[in-house]
């Protein structure tokens, strides 16, 4: 690996970084992020994990947040939605702060989050999405029946709404956790690895939903491990490890000298891989 | 009162209807408050709980000078709390796995009211020898009005609790991630189901004892889990197996003289074992019969359907090929779990019948 002509390039730079931010708000428009996190900083057992990251991400746009293990990824979306704590910094979504626009905001946990042998069925997870905007005591009606039921077909589980969710297959299960952030109606998606152990039929589902919802005018931000289908799905990527190492267009950030900066010093088989990606594009 | 020509009487009389009354409507709320705690994986929780209040037991009946039951369960909060404190401590300050901390909790409160207890009876003046032992192992023929009229609010507050806020205790306890990303005030709610858990475990302690009212809290609620895959119908089975294994626990031991904790604990267990047997999806009587009433419908005299379930089998379990040896004597319904085998079954079935509509359009 030492061997790889990119070790001999100069370290990265914060104006690198900076260059890119500006390259991209020079796109944007004049409404507020979708989704702005300031300067937060997040640690476990005093082990700094996200140090000073500073986003703004734009409205209408399908952001991918990638980065090696233990970069910090999953920790910046919980942080910023308020399910660990910080250490400092703050988070805003539509220009407000996040406490206030909780169900303007959808939110897709990792599959390993939940006990799938609990009792409850496809169609009461996918209900749980209205459940929100019912709000206390309130029960749910037909209405939000139907919206339910409506989201399991848009994620093609029609017909499996009666099964205990243990039942599904592991794509399955991703596609009720996708069901029900649908049925919340939210503005802003936030999904911690929906593409995780799902087959192949599944991603491309998972996509195309992705992408509707982005053409519906709504911000969808997905933590994503598989960089090699990266430039296929995401508008903007945010490279992630420990810090912000660059933020832009995909088509502008995705190139080597970022993934070198993103995955350099971790030695992970998702170095490699990003290696590996590299050296493709400067091939190609 | 006890041996077998007044049983009559006993049945009939106010009391026992007060004694009933109380342990059914305690195993009704252990088991739905329960429910929640075996979910969220807490069910030894409640045992450190219970075990923790002995402490607090003696304490109050030492304060009061007798067997009051005000201060005694009082006292019983009080240390119950505290030892879910010194959990909560041990769990935040040092590296001790849970279930170590759990264990150490558990014990040594548990030692400290045992050493407590003998030393206010090794002092007390012979009438007030009574009733402190009765906290360990439980004693239902002693409830009373009052008892029953404590039991029963704290099962009002949590049927109204449950009740009205379902759906938020369904989401923290599914998903508490997704609770609080949607704005749910998740700790206050898991403060308020601990809360439910203490005072069942605590009002339970005069009648079931503090080494088996934490099995009231579980039993129940594992039992119920076998019986639906709704959070809804658990709830309500466990509350039923609760009532049922306590009353019927009560009058064993009130029968045949033995202590009340174990005796609705093995009751429940009874209970218990039938579901594990006769549950409607998952038991394991229930899921044989069906697999072999599956294994009749469908003609597994077919050869094609023979030679198509062996295919997919092996297509399965690849490695078995090279297990078996005389192939003739392949018995797929024994190789496989009921449940693998009416999966299999049906998935050649469908495949069968495609391949029949297919030949027959060509």
């Amino acid at each position: 690996m030492s061997s790889h002509p990119s070790s001999a390039e100069p370290p990265f730079t914060p104006s690198q970084v900076d260059s890119k931010r500006q390259l991209d708000s020079s796109t944007s428009q004049d409404q507020p992020p979708a989704f702005e996190i300031h300067d937060l900083t997040v640690a476990y057992q005093r082990r700094p994990v996200l140090w000073n990251v500073d986003l703004k991400l734009q409205p209408g746009r399908l952001v991918g947040i990638i980065g090696p293990n233990g970069a910090g990824k999953s920790t910046l979306i919980k942080a910023a939605l308020g399910l660990i704590p910080k250490v400092n910094g703050w988070v805003e979504a539509f220009g407000r702060p996040v406490n206030q626009v909780r169900r303007r905001i959808g939110y897709v946990p990792q599959r390993e989050s939940v006990d799938w042998d609990f009792p409850i069925r496809v169609c009461d997870v996918a209900l749980m999405g209205t459940y929100p905007k019912l709000g206390w005591f309130a029960r749910p009606g037909h209405a939000e029946k139907e919206r339910a039921a409506r989201c399991l077909e848009r994620v093609g589980l029609a017909g499996l709404e009666h099964r205990q969710i243990g039942e599904l297959s592991g794509g399955q299960q991703q596609r009720v956790f996708l069901a029900r952030a649908l049925a919340q109606e939210a503005d802003l998606y936030i999904m911690d690895e929906p593409m995780a152990g799902v087959d192949a039929a599944t991603e491309k589902t998972i996509f195309e939903l992705l992408r509707d919802l982005r053409d519906q005018g709504k911000t969808v931000v997905v933590v994503h491990h598989d960089l090699r289908s990266v430039p296929e799905i995401f508008d903007d990527v945010v490279m992630l490890n420990l810090r912000v190492v660059a933020y832009g267009p995909t088509a502008l950030v995705f190139n080597s000298t970022n993934l070198e900066n993103t995955y350099r010093g971790r030695l992970t088989i998702l170095e490699r891989l990003g290696q590996a990606v590299s050296t493709k594009q400067r091939t190609e | 009162m006890m041996n077998a020509s007044n049983s009559l009487d006993w049945l009939t009389s106010y009391n026992t209807w007060v004694v009933l009354g109380g342990v059914a409507v305690l195993g009704a709320n252990a088991g739905m408050v329960g429910t929640f705690a075996v979910l969220r994986g807490r069910s030894l929780m409640g045992d450190a709980l219970a075990h923790a209040a002995l402490p607090g037991v003696c304490l109050g009946f030492w304060v009061a000078g007798g067997r009051a039951v005000g201060p005694m369960l009082l006292g019983a909060l009080l240390t119950g709390c505290l030892g879910l404190l010194v959990l909560a401590f041990l769990k935040r300050w040092t590296r001790l796995p849970d279930d170590a901390g759990l264990g150490v909790v558990l014990s040594v409160f548990f030692g400290v009211g045992v050493v407590m207890s003998r030393l206010i009876q090794n002092n007390a003046a012979g009438g007030a020898k009574a009733g402190l032992e009765s906290y360990i192992l439980g004693k239902t023929a002693g409830i009373l009005m009052s008892d029953l009229l404590v039991i029963a609010v704290v099962a009002l507050i949590s049927a109204l609790l449950v009740g009205l806020m379902f759906k938020e205790f369904l989401m923290v306890a599914f998903d508490e991630g997704f609770a609080r990303a949607v704005g749910l005030p998740t700790t206050t709610l898991d403060l308020a189901m601990t809360s439910l858990t203490a005072l069942t475990v605590i009002v339970g302690l005069p009648a079931v004892g503090v080494v088996m009212m934490a099995a009231l809290l579980i039993i129940p609620a594992a039992s119920a889990r076998l019986w639906s895959d709704r959070l809804e119908i658990v709830l309500l089975v466990a509350a039923s197996l609760g009532a049922v294994a306590s009353a019927s626990g009560a009058l064993t031991s009130a029968a045949l003289n033995l202590p009340a904790g174990p005796t609705v604990v093995l009751s429940g267990a009874g209970l218990f074992l039938l579901s594990l047997l006769l549950a409607p999806r998952r038991g394991l009587l229930t899921t044989r019969w069906r697999a072999w009433c599956q294994t009749q419908a469908l003609n597994i005299t077919d050869p094609r359907f023979n030679r198509a379930m062996t295919r997919a089998f092996f297509e399965r379990h690849p490695q078995m090929l090279n297990d078996l040896e005389d192939l003739n004597s392949l018995r797929l319904e024994r190789l496989l779990s009921p449940e693998e085998f009416a999966a299999l079954a049906e998935r050649v079935r469908l495949d069968l019948v495609r391949e029949e509509t297919r030949e027959a359009r060509s």
